[in-house]
């Protein structure tokens, strides 16, 4: 199983090089998405360096949490902590999409890429899969988590609240959904394009057990994941409200750098910010 | 051969035995109901199974996901509901969390063609089928009675390891597919010999082709019938075999004609052994409220209407 690191400032110096490696590999790609990439490195860090019972060695562990990323946008930041955590080397980030590489745009299991658990990038799904996990390990008795990435904007799409209901009916507190609350999507604020709030309510009424946490504070973060595992009859809900483009300040909560990756310019000036 | 009506049985009952015996030999195998659990068939396995039923309500987009979650974790998911829904409210799920996880879950199209009868239009499924097979990785199966919807589900889960969509119907229909008959996924079956054209047929119009295949010969005409009961991967080489040694090729569906099994049969005949085709199902329109057997009438969906098409077409020397 893979090491758990308990020192926030080792797991901050982690989180320190993945963003390093998102951005090279956007710079080198020439496109995808730095944003939600950049604000969710510090989640990642934490889930596969603290949180994730899971093992590089053996990706298909069946004893293994699982995390589902359903907004497959944020591909960057999945691969990148894989790497960084020993699923494939560091240096096959540069072939992020690119032709006949393991690292597509949005994630596809068909390509082979070790510890992707789901091919995923419509929106609206990953959830549903994620409650189909839960119910299979209560089915079988297994004793793991399942956890599942959410965007903010993705709320909007009808099938996260039909996946939000079914998980409260079957009690599925062996499932813990992570919101990526950065009130930011492609068109703007998610306030203005279609309102989310009250968000916690809506959860609260549909079923279940909400945290709010900083998602850009690992420390804050971890705390808070070991409260939602204290749930006996909800599944969690943590809204983990971060920084779009947290490290970079040129990026920090500007939507328009939802979908775009750095030139070779800005990549030089950027790893300079994040030394 | 003779092929003899056991009695009238709605495919239907075929799914929801099927899944009982498939059920009560393997117990990887969870269904997932959407509120209509007794008209889909899948109550007989609620029943006997209630911890591995899994009530998810009118919510099918969630089935999908769900299904899709249940099957990457080693289960065997079942879900059924009218096809309409089953197949085209959810096509995204299908595609994404399906088929590019390429997913072994068993989707059951309900209600499937116009014979769903008096429910009308919006739950006759008439385009599942164009949109089910253009999915990579998807398996398309349309039985043709209620034994071989039995065997098809059967074979789905035990030799099958990929999305399968099955379609089947509503209203009692005839049960003659003889039990000897083994259902071997994307083998075509030739149900009567002929070499002076080929009716090629699909789900319930397989029983209207013996019909029509029985008529044709009254005329002096020897009509090869094949029930083609996988749509997608096709029976290419049957469809090859047919096109050369028949000339003609007649196919018959409860589904529009464009896309459909007709298209698919096209497909191969224009790319491998070009011959005339004639395509006989839903002709771009809706459908609407009526009993199955006036609907297929109107729809000209019975023998004793099409038939005579047949025979024009089969004269013709040139236009289909």
């Amino acid at each position: 199983m893979h090491q758990k690191i308990n020192s926030v400032g080792e797991l901050e110096s982690i989180a320190n090089s993945i963003r390093k490696n998102i951005l090279k590999s956007l710079s080198e790609a020439g496109s995808g998405h730095s944003g939600g990439s950049l604000g969710l490195t510090d989640v990642f860090t934490a889930l596969y360096f603290n949180i994730l019972n899971h093992d590089p060695e053996k990706p298909d562990w069946n004893e293994r949490d699982r995390l589902i990323l359903s907004i497959g946008h944020v591909a960057p930041v999945l691969y990148a902590t894989l790497a960084e955590a020993g699923y494939f080397p560091v240096s096959e980030l540069m072939t992020l999409r690119k032709l006949g590489s393991r690292l597509q745009g949005h994630p596809g299991r068909d390509h082979g890429l070790p510890g992707l658990e789901l091919s995923a990038g419509s929106l609206g799904q990953g959830l549903s899969v994620a409650v189909g996990m839960a119910l299979a390990d209560k089915l079988d008795k297994k004793n793991r988590y399942t956890f599942c990435i959410c965007g903010d904007g993705e709320l909007q799409e009808g099938s996260i609240w039909e996946a939000a209901m079914s998980a409260s009916h079957y009690k599925l507190n062996n499932l813990i959904t992570i919101i990526d609350r950065n009130y930011l999507q492609i068109d703007g604020k998610t306030e203005d394009v279609m309102k989310l709030e009250p968000l916690q309510d809506k959860w609260t009424s549909f079923g279940w057990a909400v945290l709010e946490c900083d998602g850009n504070n690992i420390e804050e973060f971890i705390s808070t994941i070991e409260k939602a595992k204290q749930s006996e009859n909800f599944p969690s809900l943590v809204i983990a409200h971060t920084l779009m483009g947290k490290g970079i300040k040129s990026i920090e909560n500007n939507y328009q750098w939802h979908g775009k990756a750095p030139s070779k310019e800005e990549l030089e000036t950027f790893l300079k910010e994040l030394e | 051969m003779k092929y003899i009506n056991r009695g009238n049985i709605a495919t239907k009952e075929g799914f929801g035995k099927g899944l009982l015996k498939a059920g009560t030999s393997n117990d990887q195998i969870i269904a997932l109901g959407a509120d209509i659990t007794a008209s889909v068939g899948i109550n007989y396995f609620a029943d006997k199974f209630p911890s591995r039923f899994l009530s998810l309500g009118i919510a099918e987009q969630n089935c999908i996901g769900v299904a899709a979650g249940l099957g990457l974790s080693g289960k065997i998911p079942v879900f059924s509901t009218y096809g309409v829904f089953a197949a085209l409210r959810t096509t995204d799920q299908i595609r994404i969390s399906l088929c590019y996880n390429n997913v072994h879950a068993i989707i059951g199209g309900a209600h499937a063609g116009i014979s769903v009868g008096p429910d009308g239009a919006t739950h006759q499924a008439l385009e599942d089928l164009a949109i089910m097979r253009s999915l990579p990785n998807m398996t398309v199966l349309s039985p043709c009675d209620a034994t071989q919807t039995e065997q098809a589900l059967i074979a789905a889960v035990e030799k099958l390891n990929s999305p399968v969509y099955l379609r089947f119907g509503r209203a009692p229909v005839p049960d003659f597919i003889p039990d000897e008959f083994n259902f071997t996924p994307g083998k075509a079956q030739t149900l009567i010999e002929g070499n002076d054209l080929t009716l090629a047929a699909t789900g319930h119009m397989v029983w209207e082709a013996i019909q029509s295949a029985n008529m044709l010969k009254q005329k002096g005409i020897n009509a090869r019938v094949l029930n083609i009961h996988t749509i997608k991967p096709i029976d290419k080489d049957a469809i090859i075999k047919a096109a050369k040694e028949t000339g003609k090729i007649v196919t018959l569906e409860e589904h529009q004609t464009h896309g459909g099994f007709g298209s698919a049969v096209a497909e191969i005949v224009s790319q491998h052994a070009p011959c005339p085709v004639k395509m006989i199902g839903i002709n771009n329109c809706f459908g609407e409220s009526g009993e199955p057997e006036e609907l297929m009438l109107k729809y000209g969906l019975k023998a004793e209407v099409f038939t005579e098409a047949i025979v024009k077409f089969y004269i013709d020397k040139v236009t289909p």
